[in-house]
């Protein structure tokens, strides 16, 4: 039961009521309502984010520390940010690539090692099992099963060769891992997004319907 | 004498060096005691080594014009299929080159992928849209379709309005583009990049809007939703391989090749290391691999 609200509450709720209904209604066709909460929602966001950018990008890591603890070098990346503005005229759109491949390059060199570093070397490692008698007929089914899937799934992904013979059963052996991994991923989500479908309908009836209850 | 295969072998490791010391060079004065290197990192950077190499030398062979085969994958064949009923039908094409920034390695290879597709495009004269979540892939996307329209020819018909930035927030970016697919049916979507918990959203309705639909994403949790809703899938690692099998571009070739054959070293690495654990003598080998 909710408590005594006030007006302002009241509209709180009833607005949310609204745009949470408005954006329901997706479901039975594209109509008026949700053409409105749509256009509020990416408004807002597009201006929350502009508002967070300069606060948490813009003074926290540029502002602050250069003129805090005179981090001057932070003027180079604060270059390739203004040079991002160049974009705005035409002729001078090409400046701004500069910026782009900077981003572009760092990310694929920082994602080559950080891959090798923490995908591949984190993740062979534990793959050295034992298969031996002594380790008991549980922990050598569950090794080789975890063998087997992570070979398996990994001979799928060659593009080098027709996926023909053995090769060929190997990786749909492969896909069948894989699939179980996704039936597995999907029953786990589903479960998430009726948590939030659960969320948003106790709101509707506790909070809205309350609301309701106490004004008429 | 001909030199050249061993200037090239030279210039080669030579690259293989420089690019691969980056990794020293990040670790600069990172490690507690001090010092530069840290050696119980040494097994990546050899892996990195040889896995420069490998790339190096694939595409050298590419561009030496050697036959590199690539098998046929089902999805990718799909997009120009998809392109060619937009153009049938007269109907846009909607490309979402993922919702992640550009530091993300997904949303490099959509881009990547969003250059084909706007080359396919252009050809036909198809309209296209993508709508992009974060600044930085607007600038990105609108260099990468400009440049596509300009290798076909037809710059004049590039439109910079074809790559849009909706909104920052992940919900509301959806909410946009699920009530576009709904007024303008577009007749192919493709989704390609790092997508999160609006796969689904997005899947679904341009399924409902009655849209051919291709998604590649290397998100696991999302992958299921893309296979429940989509024409077609690109799982993982075939969402990289498909920039370079669309190019067919010698460097692009180079990268896939070389990651395949990265792949079989993995495999027998695994395999030495579990017949070695078996016989209790793998804890030297697994240290090898197990770096801090």
């Amino acid at each position: 039961m909710l408590e005594n609200l006030t007006f302002v509450e009241h509209f709180q709720i009833w607005l949310r009521a609204f745009l949470i209904l408005s954006l329901f209604s997706f479901l039975y066709k594209d109509n008026i309502f949700y053409k409105f909460s749509e256009h509020i929602f990416a408004g807002l966001s597009a201006g929350y984010y502009v508002g967070l950018i300069w606060r948490s990008v813009i003074v926290q890591q540029l502002i602050n520390p250069m003129f805090d603890n005179s981090e001057w070098w932070l003027v180079f990346p604060g270059i390739l940010g203004v040079l991002m503005f160049a974009r705005l005229k035409p002729k001078w759109t090409w400046v701004s690539r500069v910026s782009l491949a900077f981003v572009i390059g760092n990310t694929a060199g920082i994602y080559l090692i950080s891959s090798l570093h923490g995908m591949i070397f984190k993740q062979i490692a534990p793959m050295m099992v034992s298969v031996n008698q002594g380790d008991g007929l549980e922990k050598i089914l569950l090794a080789l099963l975890v063998i087997v899937g992570v070979i398996t799934t990994l001979v799928y992904f060659y593009f080098s060769k027709e996926h023909k013979g053995a090769l060929g059963v190997t990786a749909r052996v492969g896909i069948w891992f894989i699939m179980i991994a996704f039936g597995a991923h999907f029953g786990y989500t589903v479960m998430g997004r009726i948590s939030l479908l659960i969320g948003r309908a106790e709101f509707l009836f506790y909070q809205w319907g309350g609301s309701l209850t106490q004004i008429f | 004498m001909n030199r050249r295969p061993l200037l090239a072998t030279i210039r080669i490791l030579a690259a293989t060096i420089f690019f691969s010391g980056f990794p020293i060079l990040s670790a600069w004065g990172q490690t507690d005691d001090g010092s530069v290197f840290r050696l119980d990192r040494l097994p990546v950077l050899i892996f990195a080594l040889v896995f420069s190499a490998a790339v190096l030398l694939y595409t050298r062979w590419a561009k030496q014009g050697k036959p590199l085969f690539i098998r046929k994958i089902a999805g990718i064949d799909a997009v120009e299929e998809a392109v060619g009923r937009a153009t049938e039908m007269g109907k846009p094409v909607l490309f979402i080159p993922g919702i992640a920034d550009v530091e993300d390695i997904e949303t490099i290879a959509g881009l990547s992928i969003l250059g084909r597709v706007a080359k396919i495009v252009a050809q036909y004269d198809t309209p296209l849209s993508v709508p992009v979540r974060y600044p930085m892939i607007l600038a990105a996307g609108q260099e990468v379709v400009e440049q596509a329209y300009m290798e076909v020819g037809r710059r004049d018909a590039y439109d910079k309005d074809m790559v849009k930035y909706v909104a920052g927030e992940q919900f509301a970016f959806t909410a946009t583009v699920n009530g576009w697919m709904m007024r303008e049916r577009p007749a192919a979507n493709i989704y390609m990049g790092a997508f999160f918990a609006e796969s689904l959203l997005l899947a679904e309705t341009g399924n409902a809007a009655g849209s051919i639909q291709i998604a590649g994403t290397a998100r696991p949790e999302q992958l299921p939703f893309f296979i429940a809703a989509c024409d077609y899938t690109l799982m993982g690692e075939e969402l990289y391989a498909a920039s370079s099998y669309l190019s067919h571009e010698p460097l692009m070739l180079g990268g896939l090749k070389g990651q395949d054959f990265v792949k079989i070293i993995i495999i027998v690495a695994i395999i030495l290391g579990a017949v070695l654990a078996t016989l209790g003598a793998g804890e030297w080998y697994h240290n090898i691999f197990d770096v801090g």
